[in-house]
Protein backbone atom coordinates (compact mmCIF):
# COMPACT_ATOMS: atom_id res chain seq x y z
CA UNK A 1 0.00 0.00 0.00
CA UNK A 2 3.05 2.22 0.14
CA UNK A 3 3.92 4.39 -2.81
CA UNK A 4 7.12 3.14 -4.33
CA UNK A 5 8.47 6.62 -4.52
CA UNK A 6 7.47 9.79 -2.82
CA UNK A 7 7.37 13.16 -4.50
CA UNK A 8 11.10 13.65 -4.62
CA UNK A 9 11.83 10.12 -5.77
CA UNK A 10 12.98 8.85 -2.39
CA UNK A 11 11.21 5.70 -1.22
CA UNK A 12 9.93 5.88 2.37
CA UNK A 13 11.52 3.96 5.23
CA UNK A 14 9.61 2.35 8.06
CA UNK A 15 6.13 3.77 8.42
CA UNK A 16 6.43 3.70 12.22
CA UNK A 17 10.17 3.65 12.87
CA UNK A 18 10.06 2.70 16.56
CA UNK A 19 7.70 -0.31 16.52
CA UNK A 20 8.78 -1.41 13.04
CA UNK A 21 12.45 -1.48 14.04
CA UNK A 22 11.57 -3.32 17.26
CA UNK A 23 9.51 -5.93 15.42
CA UNK A 24 12.21 -6.41 12.80
CA UNK A 25 14.88 -6.74 15.45
CA UNK A 26 12.96 -9.31 17.47
CA UNK A 27 12.51 -11.48 14.41
CA UNK A 28 16.12 -11.05 13.39
CA UNK A 29 17.21 -11.88 16.95
CA UNK A 30 15.08 -14.99 16.80
CA UNK A 31 16.76 -15.93 13.52
CA UNK A 32 20.21 -15.44 15.11
CA UNK A 33 19.26 -17.35 18.25
CA UNK A 34 17.78 -20.26 16.27
CA UNK A 35 19.78 -20.63 13.06
CA UNK A 36 17.77 -22.29 10.35
CA UNK A 37 14.61 -20.51 11.44
CA UNK A 38 13.08 -18.48 8.64
CA UNK A 39 11.33 -15.38 9.89
CA UNK A 40 8.91 -13.09 8.08
CA UNK A 41 9.24 -9.35 8.08
CA UNK A 42 6.49 -7.72 10.12
CA UNK A 43 6.82 -4.19 8.81
CA UNK A 44 5.55 -2.79 5.53
CA UNK A 45 8.46 -1.63 3.43
CA UNK A 46 8.97 -0.76 -0.22
CA UNK A 47 12.64 0.07 -0.77
CA UNK A 48 14.26 0.71 -4.17
CA UNK A 49 13.89 -2.34 -6.38
CA UNK A 50 17.48 -3.56 -6.07
CA UNK A 51 17.02 -3.90 -2.30
CA UNK A 52 14.77 -6.61 -0.97
CA UNK A 53 12.41 -5.46 1.80
CA UNK A 54 13.99 -7.88 4.30
CA UNK A 55 17.51 -6.66 3.53
CA UNK A 56 16.45 -3.04 3.76
CA UNK A 57 14.66 -3.70 7.05
CA UNK A 58 17.81 -5.19 8.61
CA UNK A 59 19.79 -2.06 7.76
CA UNK A 60 17.02 0.33 8.80
CA UNK A 61 16.95 -1.50 12.13
CA UNK A 62 20.68 -1.76 12.81
CA UNK A 63 22.71 0.63 10.69
CA UNK A 64 23.36 4.25 11.60
CA UNK A 65 26.11 6.85 11.70
CA UNK A 66 28.25 4.53 13.84
CA UNK A 67 28.29 1.68 11.33
CA UNK A 68 30.16 1.91 8.03
CA UNK A 69 28.33 -0.05 5.34
CA UNK A 70 29.74 -1.75 2.26
CA UNK A 71 27.25 -1.94 -0.57
CA UNK A 72 27.58 -4.24 -3.52
CA UNK A 73 28.06 -1.76 -6.43
CA UNK A 74 25.38 -3.68 -8.33
CA UNK A 75 22.79 -2.40 -5.83
CA UNK A 76 23.03 0.95 -7.54
CA UNK A 77 22.84 4.55 -6.48
CA UNK A 78 19.17 4.56 -5.62
CA UNK A 79 19.69 1.92 -2.91
CA UNK A 80 22.70 3.82 -1.59
CA UNK A 81 20.74 7.06 -1.49
CA UNK A 82 17.88 5.33 0.29
CA UNK A 83 20.13 3.91 3.00
CA UNK A 84 22.16 7.11 3.31
CA UNK A 85 18.98 9.08 3.94
CA UNK A 86 17.13 6.68 6.24
CA UNK A 87 20.08 5.23 8.19
CA UNK A 88 22.54 8.10 8.00
CA UNK A 89 25.25 5.52 7.49
CA UNK A 90 28.59 6.10 5.79
CA UNK A 91 29.63 3.86 2.91
CA UNK A 92 33.08 2.38 2.67
CA UNK A 93 34.93 0.71 -0.19
CA UNK A 94 37.44 -1.44 1.72
CA UNK A 95 35.52 -4.51 2.86
CA UNK A 96 37.43 -4.85 6.10
CA UNK A 97 36.22 -1.47 7.35
CA UNK A 98 32.54 -2.32 7.04
CA UNK A 99 30.31 -3.20 9.97
CA UNK A 100 27.60 -4.28 7.56
CA UNK A 101 27.84 -5.56 4.03
CA UNK A 102 25.07 -6.13 1.51
CA UNK A 103 25.37 -8.46 -1.47
CA UNK A 104 22.83 -7.91 -4.21
CA UNK A 105 22.59 -11.65 -4.86
CA UNK A 106 24.26 -14.90 -3.93
CA UNK A 107 25.81 -15.70 -7.30
CA UNK A 108 29.33 -14.69 -6.34
CA UNK A 109 30.39 -14.74 -2.72
CA UNK A 110 34.15 -14.51 -3.15
CA UNK A 111 34.17 -11.05 -1.58
CA UNK A 112 33.15 -12.53 1.79
CA UNK A 113 36.79 -13.31 2.50
CA UNK A 114 37.50 -9.59 2.70
CA UNK A 115 35.23 -8.68 5.60
CA UNK A 116 36.50 -8.14 9.13
CA UNK A 117 36.37 -11.25 11.32
CA UNK A 118 37.28 -9.54 14.59
CA UNK A 119 40.33 -10.41 16.65
CA UNK A 120 40.97 -12.74 19.56
CA UNK A 121 40.42 -9.98 22.10
CA UNK A 122 37.35 -8.55 20.37
CA UNK A 123 35.61 -11.16 18.22
CA UNK A 124 32.55 -8.88 18.16
CA UNK A 125 34.41 -6.45 15.88
CA UNK A 126 33.38 -8.45 12.87
CA UNK A 127 31.10 -7.76 9.95
CA UNK A 128 27.49 -8.81 9.54
CA UNK A 129 26.82 -9.48 5.88
CA UNK A 130 23.36 -9.52 4.33
CA UNK A 131 23.13 -11.69 1.21
CA UNK A 132 20.05 -11.35 -0.96
CA UNK A 133 18.97 -14.74 -2.28
CA UNK A 134 16.16 -16.16 -4.41
CA UNK A 135 14.41 -18.22 -1.79
CA UNK A 136 14.61 -19.73 1.70
CA UNK A 137 13.07 -23.01 2.75
CA UNK A 138 13.38 -25.07 5.92
CA UNK A 139 13.03 -28.43 4.17
CA UNK A 140 16.09 -29.85 2.50
CA UNK A 141 19.28 -28.07 1.64
CA UNK A 142 22.09 -28.07 4.16
CA UNK A 143 22.08 -29.58 7.61
CA UNK A 144 22.94 -27.07 10.33
CA UNK A 145 24.09 -27.62 13.84
CA UNK A 146 25.62 -25.46 16.54
CA UNK A 147 24.55 -22.97 19.22
CA UNK A 148 20.82 -22.30 19.13
CA UNK A 149 19.92 -25.49 17.31
CA UNK A 150 18.30 -28.43 19.06
CA UNK A 151 20.01 -31.33 17.32
CA UNK A 152 19.95 -30.15 13.75
CA UNK A 153 18.09 -27.82 11.41
CA UNK A 154 17.71 -27.79 7.66
CA UNK A 155 18.03 -24.74 5.45
CA UNK A 156 17.64 -24.53 1.69
CA UNK A 157 18.98 -21.30 0.21
CA UNK A 158 18.04 -20.80 -3.44
CA UNK A 159 20.29 -18.78 -5.72
CA UNK A 160 23.37 -19.15 -3.54
CA UNK A 161 26.84 -19.83 -4.92
CA UNK A 162 27.83 -23.35 -3.83
CA UNK A 163 31.20 -21.89 -2.81
CA UNK A 164 29.40 -20.19 0.06
CA UNK A 165 29.30 -23.43 2.02
CA UNK A 166 33.03 -23.90 1.56
CA UNK A 167 33.47 -20.36 2.82
CA UNK A 168 31.25 -21.04 5.84
CA UNK A 169 33.22 -24.17 6.72
CA UNK A 170 36.35 -22.00 6.90
CA UNK A 171 34.47 -19.22 8.66
CA UNK A 172 33.38 -21.63 11.34
CA UNK A 173 36.95 -22.86 11.81
CA UNK A 174 37.85 -19.30 12.82
CA UNK A 175 35.40 -19.37 15.73
CA UNK A 176 35.14 -17.33 17.92
CA UNK A 177 36.20 -15.03 15.08
CA UNK A 178 34.29 -14.91 11.82
CA UNK A 179 31.56 -13.00 10.03
CA UNK A 180 27.85 -13.45 10.63
CA UNK A 181 25.60 -13.86 7.62
CA UNK A 182 21.96 -12.92 7.16
CA UNK A 183 20.09 -14.28 4.15
CA UNK A 184 17.29 -12.09 2.84
CA UNK A 185 14.71 -13.25 0.36
CA UNK A 186 11.81 -10.95 -0.38
CA UNK A 187 10.24 -10.44 3.02
CA UNK A 188 11.98 -13.40 4.66
CA UNK A 189 15.16 -13.63 6.72
CA UNK A 190 17.39 -16.39 8.02
CA UNK A 191 20.66 -16.02 9.90
CA UNK A 192 23.85 -18.01 9.90
CA UNK A 193 26.04 -16.94 12.82
CA UNK A 194 29.73 -17.80 12.58
CA UNK A 195 29.61 -20.81 14.90
CA UNK A 196 27.16 -22.85 12.84
CA UNK A 197 28.35 -25.96 11.04
CA UNK A 198 26.67 -26.62 7.69
CA UNK A 199 26.89 -29.99 5.98
CA UNK A 200 25.39 -31.15 2.74
CA UNK A 201 21.95 -32.57 3.55
CA UNK B 1 -2.56 -12.31 39.24
CA UNK B 2 -1.53 -10.11 36.42
CA UNK B 3 -1.47 -6.39 36.45
CA UNK B 4 -3.27 -4.51 33.74
CA UNK B 5 -1.14 -2.63 31.27
CA UNK B 6 -0.48 0.79 32.66
CA UNK B 7 -0.99 3.92 30.67
CA UNK B 8 2.19 4.87 28.91
CA UNK B 9 3.90 8.01 30.08
CA UNK B 10 4.38 10.74 27.55
CA UNK B 11 7.59 12.63 26.94
CA UNK B 12 9.75 9.54 26.56
CA UNK B 13 10.57 7.37 23.60
CA UNK B 14 9.03 3.91 23.71
CA UNK B 15 10.81 1.94 26.46
CA UNK B 16 12.76 5.03 27.55
CA UNK B 17 15.92 4.59 25.46
CA UNK B 18 16.41 6.62 22.28
CA UNK B 19 16.53 4.72 18.99
CA UNK B 20 20.24 5.17 18.39
CA UNK B 21 21.00 3.64 21.77
CA UNK B 22 18.66 0.75 21.01
CA UNK B 23 20.42 0.12 17.71
CA UNK B 24 23.78 0.05 19.47
CA UNK B 25 22.47 -2.42 22.06
CA UNK B 26 20.74 -4.51 19.42
CA UNK B 27 23.97 -4.83 17.44
CA UNK B 28 25.75 -5.93 20.63
CA UNK B 29 23.03 -8.50 21.36
CA UNK B 30 23.37 -10.09 17.92
CA UNK B 31 27.15 -10.37 18.30
CA UNK B 32 26.64 -11.79 21.80
CA UNK B 33 24.34 -14.47 20.39
CA UNK B 34 26.82 -15.23 17.60
CA UNK B 35 29.64 -15.75 20.13
CA UNK B 36 27.93 -17.45 23.09
CA UNK B 37 29.42 -16.54 26.46
CA UNK B 38 31.68 -13.77 25.11
CA UNK B 39 31.17 -10.41 26.79
CA UNK B 40 30.42 -7.78 24.15
CA UNK B 41 31.34 -4.24 25.24
CA UNK B 42 28.53 -1.74 24.80
CA UNK B 43 28.04 1.96 25.51
CA UNK B 44 25.96 1.57 28.64
CA UNK B 45 23.80 4.62 29.29
CA UNK B 46 22.93 6.39 32.47
CA UNK B 47 19.52 5.21 33.51
CA UNK B 48 17.08 6.86 35.89
CA UNK B 49 18.28 4.55 38.66
CA UNK B 50 21.79 3.84 39.89
CA UNK B 51 24.18 1.23 38.62
CA UNK B 52 23.71 -1.86 40.74
CA UNK B 53 19.95 -1.70 40.45
CA UNK B 54 19.74 -3.63 37.25
CA UNK B 55 20.63 -1.00 34.68
CA UNK B 56 22.29 -3.56 32.39
CA UNK B 57 19.26 -5.82 32.40
CA UNK B 58 16.97 -2.82 31.96
CA UNK B 59 18.88 -1.62 28.89
CA UNK B 60 18.75 -5.07 27.32
CA UNK B 61 15.05 -5.33 28.07
CA UNK B 62 14.43 -1.84 26.70
CA UNK B 63 16.19 -2.71 23.45
CA UNK B 64 14.14 -5.83 22.81
CA UNK B 65 10.73 -5.22 24.39
CA UNK B 66 7.72 -4.62 22.18
CA UNK B 67 4.15 -3.55 22.72
CA UNK B 68 2.91 -7.15 22.52
CA UNK B 69 5.30 -8.48 25.18
CA UNK B 70 4.23 -9.51 28.63
CA UNK B 71 6.94 -8.70 31.16
CA UNK B 72 7.78 -10.42 34.43
CA UNK B 73 10.50 -9.08 36.73
CA UNK B 74 11.93 -11.01 39.65
CA UNK B 75 14.44 -10.13 42.31
CA UNK B 76 15.83 -13.12 44.22
CA UNK B 77 12.89 -15.09 42.87
CA UNK B 78 10.29 -12.67 44.20
CA UNK B 79 7.94 -10.52 42.14
CA UNK B 80 7.11 -8.21 45.02
CA UNK B 81 10.48 -6.89 46.16
CA UNK B 82 11.55 -3.28 45.61
CA UNK B 83 13.79 -3.85 42.61
CA UNK B 84 11.27 -6.05 40.83
CA UNK B 85 8.34 -3.73 41.50
CA UNK B 86 10.16 -0.61 40.37
CA UNK B 87 11.54 -2.16 37.16
CA UNK B 88 8.17 -3.63 36.27
CA UNK B 89 6.55 -0.27 36.81
CA UNK B 90 9.29 1.45 34.81
CA UNK B 91 8.41 -0.58 31.72
CA UNK B 92 4.67 -0.39 32.33
CA UNK B 93 5.04 3.40 32.29
CA UNK B 94 7.63 3.92 29.57
CA UNK B 95 6.56 1.15 27.19
CA UNK B 96 2.93 0.62 28.18
CA UNK B 97 3.48 -3.14 28.15
CA UNK B 98 1.46 -5.70 30.01
CA UNK B 99 3.14 -7.17 33.07
CA UNK B 100 2.60 -10.39 34.92
CA UNK B 101 3.95 -12.31 37.88
CA UNK B 102 3.19 -15.69 36.34
CA UNK B 103 6.23 -17.32 34.80
CA UNK B 104 4.17 -19.22 32.26
CA UNK B 105 2.38 -16.06 31.03
CA UNK B 106 5.54 -14.02 30.49
CA UNK B 107 7.23 -13.59 27.11
CA UNK B 108 10.08 -11.63 28.65
CA UNK B 109 11.47 -12.19 32.14
CA UNK B 110 14.05 -9.90 33.68
CA UNK B 111 15.74 -11.44 36.67
CA UNK B 112 18.09 -10.57 39.46
CA UNK B 113 19.84 -13.57 41.00
CA UNK B 114 17.43 -16.41 40.20
CA UNK B 115 16.19 -18.56 37.34
CA UNK B 116 12.48 -19.36 37.73
CA UNK B 117 11.68 -22.86 38.97
CA UNK B 118 9.08 -23.36 36.25
CA UNK B 119 10.92 -24.55 33.13
CA UNK B 120 11.08 -21.89 30.42
CA UNK B 121 9.82 -22.41 26.88
CA UNK B 122 11.15 -21.42 23.46
CA UNK B 123 8.79 -18.43 23.26
CA UNK B 124 10.41 -16.84 26.31
CA UNK B 125 13.48 -14.68 26.80
CA UNK B 126 15.32 -14.46 30.11
CA UNK B 127 17.27 -11.26 30.79
CA UNK B 128 19.75 -11.40 33.68
CA UNK B 129 20.97 -8.40 35.64
CA UNK B 130 24.70 -8.81 36.08
CA UNK B 131 26.93 -6.93 38.56
CA UNK B 132 30.34 -8.41 37.63
CA UNK B 133 30.31 -10.01 34.19
CA UNK B 134 33.96 -11.11 34.25
CA UNK B 135 34.30 -14.55 35.89
CA UNK B 136 38.08 -14.14 36.06
CA UNK B 137 37.99 -10.71 37.69
CA UNK B 138 38.66 -11.92 41.25
CA UNK B 139 41.63 -13.89 39.98
CA UNK B 140 43.08 -11.27 37.63
CA UNK B 141 42.24 -7.60 38.13
CA UNK B 142 43.54 -6.32 34.79
CA UNK B 143 40.95 -6.13 32.02
CA UNK B 144 43.60 -6.43 29.29
CA UNK B 145 44.79 -9.68 30.87
CA UNK B 146 41.36 -11.26 31.35
CA UNK B 147 40.44 -10.30 27.80
CA UNK B 148 43.57 -12.02 26.54
CA UNK B 149 42.85 -15.07 28.70
CA UNK B 150 39.40 -15.37 27.11
CA UNK B 151 40.91 -14.86 23.66
CA UNK B 152 43.33 -17.72 24.20
CA UNK B 153 40.87 -19.82 26.23
CA UNK B 154 43.57 -19.76 28.89
CA UNK B 155 41.44 -20.80 31.82
CA UNK B 156 43.97 -22.67 33.95
CA UNK B 157 43.75 -20.09 36.72
CA UNK B 158 40.04 -20.76 37.20
CA UNK B 159 40.66 -24.45 37.67
CA UNK B 160 43.45 -23.66 40.12
CA UNK B 161 40.99 -21.55 42.09
CA UNK B 162 38.46 -24.37 42.22
CA UNK B 163 41.24 -26.80 43.15
CA UNK B 164 42.37 -24.55 45.99
CA UNK B 165 38.79 -24.57 47.25
CA UNK B 166 38.94 -28.33 47.42
CA UNK B 167 42.36 -28.29 49.08
CA UNK B 168 41.18 -25.83 51.75
CA UNK B 169 37.55 -26.77 52.27
CA UNK B 170 37.30 -30.28 50.89
CA UNK B 171 34.83 -29.13 48.26
CA UNK B 172 34.28 -26.34 45.75
CA UNK B 173 33.05 -23.62 48.07
CA UNK B 174 31.50 -21.31 45.47
CA UNK B 175 27.77 -21.20 46.09
CA UNK B 176 26.59 -18.49 43.71
CA UNK B 177 27.87 -16.99 40.45
CA UNK B 178 29.38 -20.42 39.95
CA UNK B 179 31.47 -20.30 36.75
CA UNK B 180 30.22 -22.10 33.66
CA UNK B 181 31.63 -22.90 30.27
CA UNK B 182 29.33 -22.10 27.36
CA UNK B 183 29.37 -24.22 24.23
CA UNK B 184 32.78 -25.64 25.17
CA UNK B 185 34.45 -22.29 24.64
CA UNK B 186 33.98 -19.23 26.86
CA UNK B 187 33.95 -19.34 30.62
CA UNK B 188 31.08 -17.16 31.73
CA UNK B 189 29.70 -15.69 34.94
CA UNK B 190 26.07 -16.78 35.21
CA UNK B 191 25.42 -13.70 37.40
CA UNK B 192 24.92 -14.24 41.14
CA UNK B 193 22.32 -16.95 40.78
CA UNK B 194 22.72 -19.80 43.28
CA UNK B 195 24.54 -22.75 41.75
CA UNK B 196 21.21 -24.53 42.23
CA UNK B 197 20.07 -22.69 39.10
CA UNK B 198 23.08 -23.52 36.94
CA UNK B 199 21.61 -26.76 35.55
CA UNK B 200 18.57 -24.80 34.35
CA UNK B 201 20.79 -22.81 32.00
CA UNK B 202 22.07 -25.93 30.28
CA UNK B 203 20.36 -26.49 26.92
CA UNK B 204 17.55 -24.17 28.01
CA UNK B 205 14.97 -23.75 25.21
CA UNK B 206 14.72 -20.02 25.99
CA UNK B 207 17.19 -17.38 24.84
CA UNK B 208 19.24 -16.07 27.77
CA UNK B 209 20.64 -12.53 27.65
CA UNK B 210 22.89 -10.90 30.23
CA UNK B 211 23.35 -7.17 30.80
CA UNK B 212 25.93 -5.51 33.03
CA UNK B 213 25.31 -1.76 33.16
CA UNK B 214 28.19 -0.52 35.25
CA UNK B 215 30.68 -2.85 33.61
CA UNK B 216 29.20 -2.17 30.14
CA UNK B 217 28.97 -5.73 28.88
CA UNK B 218 26.29 -7.79 27.18
CA UNK B 219 26.50 -11.53 26.68
CA UNK B 220 24.19 -14.33 25.71
CA UNK B 221 23.47 -18.03 25.72
CA UNK B 222 21.44 -19.11 22.68
CA UNK B 223 18.71 -21.73 23.12
CA UNK B 224 19.75 -25.38 23.46
CA UNK B 225 23.37 -24.41 24.07
CA UNK B 226 25.39 -26.56 26.49
CA UNK B 227 26.27 -24.71 29.70
CA UNK B 228 28.63 -26.73 31.85
CA UNK B 229 29.36 -25.88 35.47
CA UNK B 230 33.11 -26.29 35.99
CA UNK B 231 34.16 -29.22 38.12
CA UNK B 232 36.60 -32.10 38.42
CA UNK B 233 36.01 -35.78 37.72
CA UNK B 234 36.55 -36.66 41.38
CA UNK B 235 34.68 -33.59 42.62
CA UNK B 236 31.68 -33.40 40.32
CA UNK B 237 29.42 -30.35 40.33
CA UNK B 238 26.47 -30.66 42.67
CA UNK B 239 23.70 -28.32 43.78
CA UNK B 240 22.45 -27.33 47.21
CA UNK B 241 20.02 -29.63 48.97
CA UNK B 242 17.81 -28.99 51.96
CA UNK B 243 16.65 -31.32 54.70
CA UNK B 244 13.40 -29.34 54.87
CA UNK B 245 10.61 -28.71 52.40
CA UNK B 246 8.93 -25.37 51.76
CA UNK B 247 6.82 -24.52 54.81
CA UNK B 248 4.12 -22.92 52.69
CA UNK B 249 3.73 -25.19 49.67
CA UNK B 250 5.65 -28.32 50.65
CA UNK B 251 7.88 -28.19 47.57
CA UNK B 252 10.96 -30.36 47.85
CA UNK B 253 12.45 -29.40 44.51
CA UNK B 254 12.80 -25.63 44.74
CA UNK B 255 15.43 -23.26 46.09
CA UNK B 256 14.55 -22.44 49.69
CA UNK B 257 15.15 -19.26 51.66
CA UNK B 258 15.60 -19.52 55.40
CA UNK B 259 13.42 -17.05 57.28
CA UNK B 260 13.99 -16.24 60.95
CA UNK B 261 10.59 -16.13 62.63
CA UNK B 262 11.25 -14.69 66.08
CA UNK B 263 13.99 -13.96 68.61
CA UNK B 264 13.91 -17.46 70.07
CA UNK B 265 15.46 -18.85 66.91
CA UNK B 266 12.41 -20.33 65.26
CA UNK B 267 12.86 -20.47 61.54
CA UNK B 268 11.11 -21.63 58.45
CA UNK B 269 12.13 -22.46 54.90
CA UNK B 270 10.12 -21.07 52.01
CA UNK B 271 10.45 -21.10 48.24
CA UNK B 272 12.52 -18.22 46.94
CA UNK B 273 10.42 -18.29 43.74
CA UNK B 274 7.20 -16.64 44.91
CA UNK B 275 5.26 -17.47 41.75
CA UNK B 276 6.20 -21.14 41.92
CA UNK B 277 5.15 -21.28 45.57
CA UNK B 278 1.87 -19.46 44.94
CA UNK B 279 1.03 -21.68 41.95
CA UNK B 280 1.64 -24.78 44.04
CA UNK B 281 -0.54 -23.50 46.87
CA UNK B 282 -3.26 -22.60 44.38
CA UNK B 283 -3.08 -26.18 43.16
CA UNK B 284 -3.73 -27.39 46.70
CA UNK B 285 -0.23 -28.21 47.91
CA UNK B 286 0.43 -27.36 51.53
CA UNK B 287 3.55 -27.27 53.65
CA UNK B 288 3.85 -28.06 57.34
CA UNK B 289 4.17 -24.47 58.44
CA UNK B 290 1.19 -23.14 56.54
CA UNK B 291 -1.33 -23.77 59.31
CA UNK B 292 -4.02 -24.48 56.76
Amino acid sequence: MIDKTSRDGLAPGFRSPVPDAQQTFRRLMDAFARPGTIVDLAAELAPPTSLMPAAAAVLLTLADLDTPVWLDPRLGGEAAGYLAFHCGCAFVEPLDQATFGVLVDGTDVRCLDGFAVGDADFPDRSATVVIQVDGLRADGGVRLNGPGIDGQAMLQVDGLDARFWTFQAGNRMLFPLGIDVVFASGRQLAALPRGIAAMAG
Amino acid sequence: MSEAAAVQSTGYNFAYLDEQTKRMIRRAILKAIAVPGYQVPFASREMPLPFGWGTGGIQVTAAIIGADDRLKVIDQGADDTTNAVSIRRFFARTAGVATTTRTTDATLIQTRHRVPETPLGPHQILVYQVPIPEPLRWLEAREAETRRMHGLADYGVMHVKLYEDIAQHGRIATGYDYPVQVGQRYIMAPSPIPKFDNPKMDRCPALQLFGAGREKRIYAVPPHTPVKSLDFEDHPFSVETWSKRCSLCGAGDSYLDEVIMDDTGRRMFVCSDTDYCAERRAAGHRGEGDGA
